[in-house]
């Protein structure tokens, strides 16, 4: 398989805080990177250097053979429109029903009539396990549903990639079960690749390819899940068995 | 050395300020150029933030009026000119009060609103969500609110007038026995229809200021729901200082040798 986007010697920082130093990591297409590490390591800064919504200080950000690192909004607009993402807090637009938040993309950026439109909302949701709920407020479904419209949302273009920033973060685990198999459902369907930010190592182990671990600003592992588990590194062990005692810091 | 740095870095942020209202104001003014409207969205927004606004529009105009002409027409009785009371009304009403209230209510309820609205937004990620979907926040947001206002606060302002003028002339009969027929007579000898335009300029320049002031604070918003309250002061503050400011450059440009 080949490379979806590689970060080169990436480096980035708010403020005086460093979040990434000299950080180089390949998504492969086609598969499921899985990215884990301590929360605010960085982890969903690394979506948003892939899209775009975040410039490094340094380095370079590869995308589909592209350098995005210098690229205008004009084109980044474009490139996108190639990518879909799921946000952490699903980030739908509260004054649109969650049709017209799923249409939304569509009404913007093809020529597909009311009804087309209309047919695909409703396949997509019911696609991620929400059917009839087109008329319905954010505001008005649960947590898990809410996350399955902002997927739905991210997907109804049919988009080359998929990010998703903490799918499964507070929710229990009967939805974070069905929110893992969307992902990998999504990810069959759309024949395409998929980057997921979190911190449920069961999910994890269930949905990705590969995983990278984020560690003060560099990735320090990469691997299958296989090769991450059995990994010699204290830092992956720790991390992965929730200890207390090792060489992260607590 | 620390007042030279203060100084300093004060002078870079008002210049920061300034060159990202600009900017945000010309990417605004290309989409509209290019007639990218949402339609839908901008009549929505005339009416929250326009028709929404009619009462407070009445009820400030209408007591200002009442009060320039209660304080201004017993005295033009005594002094035997009472027949400039309408005159002195209507051209106060039209260049300044009309135009000016109705610019300061209106940011203080619909600045504030868009910032807030819109700093809402920002910290629920839906703004990234926008860009993220390939759409520009300016486009789909800040385009409509501005076209609404352009359109609406010179309607307002025309209401404003003529409400301010009725309740002056209202006051004037009531408390200095000025007839209705002598308060129009003078009205319409003393103020001529273009500095009705020249107030209604003013006014859709008040839009602009209101509408970019509050969409860039919400915008610029950090910092979860404290930040939100910071944009949402920021604006209605920001807004009023510059619709005096503006108000003076163009009563000095528009009204500077009449």
């Amino acid at each position: 398989m080949g490379v979806y986007a590689h970060l080169d010697d990436v480096c980035v920082r708010y403020g005086e805080k460093i979040v990434m130093q000299n950080l180089t990591l390949d998504i492969v297409e086609g598969a499921i990177t899985c990215i884990i590490g301590l929360s605010g390591a960085g982890k969903s800064t690394i979506l948003r250097l892939l899209n775009g919504l975040k410039k490094p200080d340094s380095g370079r950000v590869i995308v589909k053979d592209q350098d995005i690192t210098e690229m205008r909004e004009r084109d980044l607009i474009e490139l996108r429109r190639s990518i879909g993402f799921a946000f952490q807090f699903s980030a739908l637009f509260d004054s649109l029903t969650i049709g017209e938040n799923v249409a939304l993309p569509l009404r913007e950026h093809t020529k597909m009539s009311d009804a087309e439109i209309r047919k695909l909302v409703a396949a997509t949701l019911d696609s991620v396990g929400l059917a009839h709920v087109e008329a319905r407020y954010p505001a008005e479904l649960s947590g898990g549903m809410v996350k399955r419209a902002g997927f739905a949302r991210a997907v109804v273009t049919s988009p080359q990639a998929v990010l998703y920033d903490e799918p499964t973060t507070g929710l229990d685990p009967i939805i974070t079960h069905v929110l893992t198999d969307t992902i990998v459902n999504l990810r069959e369907r759309l024949n395409g690749t998929a980057v997921v930010v979190s911190h449920d190592l069961e999910s994890i182990y269930i949905m990705a390819d590969y995983i990278a671990m984020l560690f003060e600003g560099a990735i320090v592992a990469y691997g299958t899940v296989d090769e991450i588990r059995r990994s010699p590194n204290p830092i992956v062990q720790q991390f992965l068995q929730g200890s207390e005692v090792g060489p992260i810091p607590i | 050395m620390k007042v030279l740095e203060d100084v300093g870095r004060g002078t870079v942020d008002v210049f920061s300020y300034a060159g990202g209202v600009a900017e945000l104001l010309a990417d605004a003014v290309r989409f509209i150029l290019r007639l990218r409207i949402r339609v839908r969205e901008t009549m929505d927004q005339a009416y929250l933030l326009g028709v929404q606004s009619w009462t407070i529009v009445l009820l400030t105009s209408l007591f200002t009026g009442m009060v320039f002409s209660l304080e201004s027409a017993v005295q033009a009785v005594q002094y035997g000119v009472g027949n400039l009371v309408g005159g002195a009304v209507s051209f106060s009403a039209a260049r300044e009060l009309g135009p000016m209230l109705s610019a300061v209510v209106v940011a203080g309820r619909t600045g504030a609103a868009i910032a807030a609205e819109l700093g809402s937004m920002v910290v629920t990620e839906q703004i990234e969500a926008l860009q993220s979907l390939g759409l520009s926040p300016t486009r789909m947001l800040v385009v409509p609110r501005l076209v609404a206002l352009v359109i609406m606060l010179p309607l307002l302002t025309i209401f404003a007038d003529i409400v301010s003028i009725v309740g002056g002339m209202w006051v004037a009969n009531i408390y200095a026995h000025i007839s209705t027929e002598s308060f129009i007579t003078s009205a319409r000898s003393v103020l001529p229809f273009g500095d009705v335009l020249k107030g209604l300029v003013k006014s859709l320049v008040f839009g602009v200021i209101i509408a970019i002031i509050g969409a860039y604070q919400g915008l610029q918003t950090r910092g979860g729901a404290a930040g939100v309250g910071k944009a949402t002061t920021g604006a209605v503050v920001t807004s009023i200082i510059l619709i005096f400011i503006f108000n003076f450059l163009l009563s000095y440009l528009l009204y500077g040798n009449s």
